[in-house]
């Protein structure tokens, strides 16, 4: 790329690359499941509250029990039904497919496998993976089947 | 002297970031068998209803399990996002603040989740 030709800030020499510097560059397919684990990590750490929710409400009693089924139905509060669909399918693909590329992870440990091309096609298998098991479960939580 | 550097690293030395990188592996798998553990029970456990459901996790090894679970994610968290916020914010006092907003932030969740599953 051009950019990276030219000489940094005169200011800061060594300044870190701002944010939309980096999302200049085309990454490839292992590159976008390596910051995808990072985005999906940080986006169950954040919503770690509403999950120990779902499972206080899911466990605690039949009461609470039917507050939760009709959390997905009627909607919990000012938050409308679908609303909590989508975010419990963005937590379910965050789930795979951080799990998915984390056992990609202890593959590559386990096997020393560091090749270019087996970083591709296990960077696909992961998303292939992740996104298919995501539309069975979004499927099945829309209702659709 | 003994070589202690390289492949010869000693493993329970500290700031080697073999730790952190062997502890994120040996949580996430105790997560997976988790995962597996209660998606066969969901799966040949019958219709699901908060019986069958709560049902699962009122067993004694399952909530051994779930708490074991529990405590690795927390730790498997913090040492993700730390890697995060070590990443993207440079200032130190900064860094500092979402670090312990980080811990207080798991451990308020993880004693939460603690408390649901014991009074099963």
């Amino acid at each position: 790329m051009a950019e990276i030709s030219k000489p940094r800030s005169k200011a800061r020499p060594g300044a870190n690359m701002r944010l939309v510097d980096a999302l200049q560059y085309r990454l490839p397919v292992a590159a976008l499941v390596s910051i995808l684990h990072r985005v999906s990590g940080m986006l169950m750490f954040f919503l770690l509250p509403f999950i120990v929710w779902m499972f206080d409400k899911s466990v605690t009693s039949e009461i609470s029990y039917d507050t939760f089924a009709s959390a997905f139905t009627a909607g919990i509060g000012f938050v409308p039904g679908f609303l909590v669909k989508l975010v419990v399918l963005a937590l379910i693909w965050a789930y795979l497919h951080h799990a998915t590329a984390g056992v990609r992870h202890l593959w590559m440990d386990a096997t020393h496998s560091v090749s270019k091309q087996q970083g591709h096609s296990s960077a696909v298998a992961t998303f292939a993976i992740s996104i298919v098991l995501t539309l069975a479960l979004g499927a099945k939580l829309f209702g659709l089947f | 002297m003994a070589i202690n550097y390289g492949s010869k690293r000693l493993v329970v030395g500290a700031h080697y970031g073999f730790r952190d990188w062997l502890s994120q592996r040996a949580t996430a798998v105790v997560m997976v068998l988790f995962t597996l553990a209660l998606l066969l029970q969901v799966i040949f456990g019958g219709p699901l209803g908060y019986d069958s459901w709560s049902g699962i996790f009122a067993q004694q090894w399952m909530k051994v399990l779930t708490f074991v679970v529990i405590v690795a994610l927390a730790y498997h968290a913090w040492v993700g996002m730390r890697d995060v916020w070590m990443d993207y914010i440079k200032p130190v006092g900064l860094r500092l603040v979402a670090q312990v907003a980080t811990i207080a932030w798991l451990v308020g969740c993880a004693g939460w989740a603690v408390q649901v599953l014991w009074r099963l």
